[in-house]
């Protein structure tokens, strides 16, 4: 399969990054150089197979339903939480306007 | 006091138990030869000799009080600039991340101090992991301490540890931390004639390290020597309840049961690594370890690991659909840069930060993995990689119902001339065709120094082993390390 400057100006767009027309341009033959040759992949057989889910197996564990059981990840630390922020307002997250 | 640079971390550490020096005295010692080196080297983002300082002096301290010492008591070491560090800058080599200073410290640098060792300073990496020269870093480029006889032209330490490798093998730090998610703690080892272990996936937790892959990431040591990586990586490893994916194993005694007798030992052979137009000198680096591992008292076995070709294309199907998750965390809200042009939406915000603070090769990777994980696209890329993946393990799987440990070269050359390659993605890509197979499998591997080739650059040998075999593969590396007898070091030009 092979993308157009239209189909990266899609995933650009879903990937949240601004690209400009040069860009995309740029990227065109360099995401089909790599798409090309990760298509070699459709050739292995896996009738059968299942897609792998953990590396090593493992089982999933909960951790105990208490509040505030790790100091450091169980919350009330809003300012150390908010204090790399870029615009840290009355106690939230500062971003633009998203209702009108 | 320069010579107490030349020591590692075993010698360090039992020095400064006998009394032979202090742990002060060889933080100062480190701290000045990284002083030194570092406006040439780049190896290092920031330094932090106080944090070297102070952890020497507890050691000291501890020490006069008659208190025992742990494992890296008095060892100052360099910190890949991956892993969060409370107050300390933590970047990633990443604009996006650039002035972003943890009000945490990660799960394995924490173990480190628990164990006596201090902090020289955060190591230079490719942006995020991406990458094997270490060029994609937004803080320059590392430059290896090593140069091709009568060529003085920058060479690549590799990547994405570079700072790491660049740092112990031009003695400025005795050892440092390294993330390895398609070899990126074996490759740089290989190019700068230096040891490095990547453990089973699950051993060293995750939690505070920046993610890139996560399935497939994972922490490990770099060293001077095999017995230094053991030592290491006893103190690294554990469980950690704040990593769903940690092992809840016992953590082994590596280096005490540390032995070059491999007698009873079967060791394979991939038939599959032996690429088309392989290098001669890797090629006679790889005959040479397995005359080595004979002379040790194994027994070496052809095997076949028949999706090997699959796997480079497979990991960058994986890795990339990984990372467009994992780095869709960096919005420009809550933490590192943000841009906002002017009169522009939270949409407009967060695609302006993104395009001003990532790297291009950070940027392919998010668009690949964003395509292959796009609606039409998810099941031809995705699913068909991690089936593919399944069977590479299962390749693994049976080799190791034949054999104990599986040797092969670490890379396919030495470290390359900077700039020589970071046009090509694909060419970057292929330097990891031998390190990725095991990444994917989550398969403990290890790169220890064989030689130098015609050049005078630094060759390794790759070690694969079962899971939780840490011991069958460090053994095999020192039984290697002891044959090849590797002296080799960098000639001093910073």
């Amino acid at each position: 399969m092979s993308v157009a400057p239209a189909d990266v100006a899609k995933i650009a767009s879903l990937a949240r990054i601004k690209v400009t027309q040069a860009e995309i341009e740029a990227m065109v033959p360099e995401l089909n150089g790599i798409l090309a040759w990760v298509d070699q992949l459709g050739e292995v057989d896996v009738t059968g197979v299942e897609p792998m889910t953990a590396v090593i197996p493992n089982q999933l564990r909960l951790r105990a339903d208490v509040v505030g059981a790790d100091p450091l990840t169980g919350g009330n630390v809003r300012d150390a939480v908010l204090a790399n922020a870029p615009a840290a307002e009355h106690g939230f997250f500062g971003v633009p306007k998203v209702i009108e | 006091m320069s010579e107490l640079t030349d020591l590692g971390i075993a010698a360090i550490r039992d020095g400064v138990a006998k009394g032979d020096f202090t742990a002060t005295e060889v933080a100062q010692a480190f701290n000045a030869a990284v002083a030194e080196a570092n406006p040439a080297l780049n190896a290092f983002i920031v330094t932090t000799p106080d944090h070297a300082l102070a952890a020497a002096q507890r050691v000291d301290a501890a020490r006069a009080a008659g208190q025992p010492l742990g494992k890296l008591a008095g060892v100052p070491i360099g910190m890949k600039d991956l892993f969060a560090t409370k107050g300390v800058q933590t970047t990633a080599a990443s604009h996006i991340l650039e002035g972003f200073v943890p009000p945490y410290e990660s799960t394995v640098s924490q173990r480190l101090w628990d164990a006596g060792a201090g902090m020289l300073g955060k190591l230079n990496l490719d942006q995020f992991a991406m990458g094997s020269s270490n060029e994609t870093s937004a803080f320059g480029n590392v430059i290896s301490p090593w140069r091709a006889a009568g060529d003085n032209a920058g060479r690549a330490p590799g990547g994405s540890s570079g700072g790491s490798s660049a740092a112990v093998a031009a003695r400025i730090a005795a050892a440092a931390t390294g993330t390895d998610t398609g070899g990126s703690i074996r490759q740089p080892a290989a190019f700068t004639g230096i040891s490095g272990i990547k453990p089973t996936y699950g051993r060293c937790s995750r939690w505070g390290i920046v993610a890139f892959a996560s399935s497939l990431d994972q922490a490990g040591p770099m060293a001077r020597d095999v017995t230094d990586c053991a030592i290491m990586l006893e103190a690294m490893a554990g469980f950690d309840a704040k990593d769903s994916t940690s092992l809840d194993l016992p953590v082994p005694a590596w280096s005490a049961q540390l032995s070059d007798d491999l007698k009873g030992l079967k060791v394979g052979i991939p038939r599959e690594y032996r690429i088309d137009g392989l290098n001669a000198d890797v090629a006679k680096s790889w005959d040479d370890g397995i005359a080595w591992l004979k002379d040790a008292g194994a027994q070496v076995v052809d095997i076949s690991l028949p999706h090997t070709r699959y796997a480079l294309p497979t990991y960058y199907i994986i890795a990339p659909a990984e990372a467009s998750s994992n780095l869709a965390r960096y919005d420009g809200v809550r933490y590192g840069l943000r841009d906002l042009p002017e009169g522009a939406g939270l949409q407009d915000m967060y695609a302006a930060t993104r395009a001003a603070g990532f790297g291009s090769e950070v940027k392919r990777r998010i668009m690949i993995g964003t395509y292959v994980l796009s609606a039409g696209f998810y099941d031809a890329y995705y699913t068909q990689a991690q089936k593919v993946r399944t069977l590479i393990a299962r390749d693994f799987e049976e080799a190791f119902r034949q054999v104990d440990v599986i040797l092969t070269p670490t890379a396919p050359s030495a470290a390359f001339v900077l700039g020589q390659k970071s046009d090509d993605p694909l060419e970057m890509y292929l330097n990891d065709v031998f390190s990725v197979p095991a990444s994917l499998a989550g398969l403990p591997a290890m790169s220890v120094p064989a030689g130098l080739d015609r050049q005078g650059l630094p060759l390794g040998l790759h070690l694969i082993g079962r899971p939780f075999d840490e011991q069958g593969v460090l053994n095999a590396g020192l039984a290697i390390e002891r044959r090849a007898a590797f002296t080799a070091r960098p000639e001093k030009w910073w």
